[in-house]
């Protein structure tokens, strides 16, 4: 068992948004994580060509954006859409000031990914056994050792870790999660060393309500400073999940440009929030991001036709003229 | 400020599939389904109804059936059904249909009025009076609606004071409720929030509804937010029926299927039946050969 120790706490503090969140009061900036090249090519049908995803995270580079997940470091046996991965990390463009974390499910994609550059890296656990079951055949206390093994050469190579908690609101196999769960989970990765967990509502199915239980649980052992949300929108909660963690201090939120990403649990049904429907919305509070909503929406009309697929988004949806 | 405690115990839901809904889409339905969906929505929980609109079938020819409509649906005890009526020749019409409540429509815009009724602001509100004193003779209760209440598409930006302008007048010459409605979607949480600040100054949040459009996909964050600052009166449509005239391929109306679901989640009493709405949805979809915009009727239906 890993000693509760903080990895890089000056390099963790560097990556927080400075946000400054009285008591009811919504934080003046959030900090956008875009997953669209990572989590939601990995959820599209069509195989996208590597020049396309290179081009794609090239463009979201422009927007403004500080954080891109580029890609996954997993067996392609598994993910076929991430096979490239290396090739991406070596191809795309550094943007001084923006991070390319990559997810690295076990020691061996950690390694490939440092090799590859990687300066950042992600790690995903569930706050379900059940879908820690089915998803990688293990239970989540397993899975976690497995993580420490990571967290351990992470921490050697200085490379900060973002932890990924999935099902926070609901599982596709287990129904309702307790938000006790998900406090455990998220302190047991927190204090592992991640410096940022992000709670990911996995099927979609949160409302503000149980957003705001979840959160209250979670809050109680891990810093709000170091939390994110990562809201998808199968039953269209998500911005108004999203909302709701933002009234409560949290200042990060993951999305994916154009809302890319299927929800594998519901055919036809849509999953990842799109980032230019939440910029919106930041932008219409007054809540700084740094990004160009136009360059954003125009890396989302590229990469939609790229996939022969029409965008998720509704702000796009409003702006074209068909 | 924010509240995320102090949310309303009961919001009533008032159902526009019908009328706005139907009004917005492309295809023209036939009276008898049109009766279906309303006998269907009636048995959902829901307590008031927008069935139709007396409106000169030139104009709308959706709506032209709207004698038959109104005559011919079941009327459930407990259920109201208002109809739109534009002016005093349209009441009258609405009365003899056996009509029990009426709504007038209102905009915050100048541009608009002028774009879609050709008058002001200034002749629409003489117009209106004419329906509320008939109304009120007659114990017919009057619902105002004020449209652009975020913004127009032909003025962009609406100052709050102009919505409460409206608003104000509305109430006091009868309506016992004023939907403020954010016509092409673009409100956001911070244009709501000051919108029903102003507002609120002025009429008692318990006479207010919010009417908000999902073109953006704003409306459940903005209907959030109103419900946080008391607001307990929430409009939409069935499977998010009525795109957007001012965006081609646009959506339109909130679903109140997701208005339904994020309500329950949040405990808030409705006495709506999200099962029984989901399928009227699925009918009406069916009917009119379209997709549903209830992103909860696409997670649940197996396509």
């Amino acid at each position: 068992m890993v000693a509760a120790k903080r990895a890089l706490p000056w390099l963790a503090a560097s990556l927080r948004p400075i946000s400054s969140t009285a008591a009811g009061s919504l934080p003046k900036q959030v900090k956008i994580v875009e997953v669209g090249p990572r989590d939601g090519l990995q959820n599209e049908k069509n195989i996208v060509p590597t020049q396309v995803k290179i081009s794609l995270i090239n463009m979201l580079s422009e927007t403004g954006l500080p954080v891109i997940e580029a890609t996954s470091f997993v067996s392609p046996k598994w993910v076929p859409q991430m096979a490239d991965h290396t090739e991406v990390l070596q191809g795309i463009q550094k943007f001084p000031g923006v991070s390319y974390p990559v997810l690295t499910p076990n020691l061996k994609g950690f390694q490939a990914a440092v090799a590859a550059g990687a300066k950042e890296v992600s790690i995903f656990g569930a706050a379900s056994e059940l879908f820690t079951k089915k998803n990688i055949n293990c239970s989540i206390e397993e899975s976690l050792q497995r993580f420490s093994e990571v967290m351990h050469a992470a921490g050697a190579a200085s490379i900060p870790v973002r932890g990924y908690v999935s099902c926070v609101l609901g599982c596709p196999y287990e129904g309702k999660i307790a938000p006790a769960k998900v406090a455990e989970v998220s302190k047991k990765m927190y204090s592992m060393g991640c410096y940022e967990i992000s709670l990911g509502d996995t099927i979609g199915v949160g409302t503000p309500g149980s957003m705001k239980e979840m959160l209250s649980a979670v809050m109680k052992e891990v810093p709000v400073g170091a939390l994110a949300v990562h809201c998808h929108d199968t039953y269209g909660q998500a911005l108004a999940n999203t909302l709701v963690a933002l009234q409560m201090g949290v200042s990060v939120v993951d999305s994916s440009v154009a809302g890319l990403g299927g929800c594998p649990y519901a055919q036809g049904a849509s999953g990842n929030v799109a980032t230019e429907d939440l910029v919106y919305m930041l932008h219409g509070l007054g809540i700084h991001t740094g990004v160009d909503l136009q360059k954003l929406m125009e890396a989302g009309v590229f990469i939609c036709k790229a996939l022969n697929r029409r965008t998720s988004s509704k702000v796009v949806q409003a702006s074209s003229r068909l | 400020e924010f509240q995320i405690s102090g949310l309303p115990d009961y919001v009533k839901i008032v159902e526009v599939g019908p009328r706005d809904g139907l009004q917005n889409e492309k295809v023209t339905v036939p009276t008898d389904i049109k009766i279906e969906l309303i006998n269907r929505l009636s048995k959902a929980g829901l307590s008031v109804i927008e069935a139709t609109s007396f409106v000169s079938s030139k104009w709308v020819p959706q709506m032209a059936d709207h004698t038959e409509v109104m005559r011919r649906i079941e009327r459930h005890p407990g259920v109201q059904y208002p109809v739109l009526t534009p002016n005093l020749q349209g009441f009258h019409s609405a009365i003899a249909a056996g009509a029990t409540e009426v709504s007038v429509f209102g905009a915050a815009s100048e541009s608009f009025n002028k774009m879609n009724i050709n008058c002001s602001i200034e002749e629409s509100i003489e117009k209106f009076e004419e329906v509320t004193k008939s109304a009120r003779n007659m114990n017919i209760p009057v619902r105002g609606y004020v449209s652009c209440a975020l913004g127009c598409p032909y003025e962009g930006n609406i100052i709050p004071a102009k919505v409460v302008e409206v608003s104000k007048q509305l109430y006091s010459m009868g309506c016992y409720e004023i939907s403020l409605g954010d016509t092409i979607g673009v409100g956001t949480p911070g244009s709501m929030k000051r919108m029903l600040e102003a507002v609120m100054k002025e009429i008692p949040v318990s006479a207010l509804a919010v009417h908000c459009h999902d073109t953006y996909g704003q409306a459940l964050a903005n209907i959030l937010t109103a419900i946080q600052m008391g607001v307990g009166v929430v409009d939409s449509a069935v499977a998010g029926l009525g795109g957007c005239p001012y965006a081609k391929g646009a959506t339109g109306n909130v679903a109140t299927e997701d208005v339904l679901y994020m309500l329950n989640g949040l405990g808030i009493n409705t006495g709506v039946n999200l099962y029984k709405v989901m399928e009227a949805g699925n009918f009406i979809c069916t009917a009119l050969n379209k997709k549903t915009n209830s992103k909860v009727a696409q997670a649940s239906f197996n396509v």
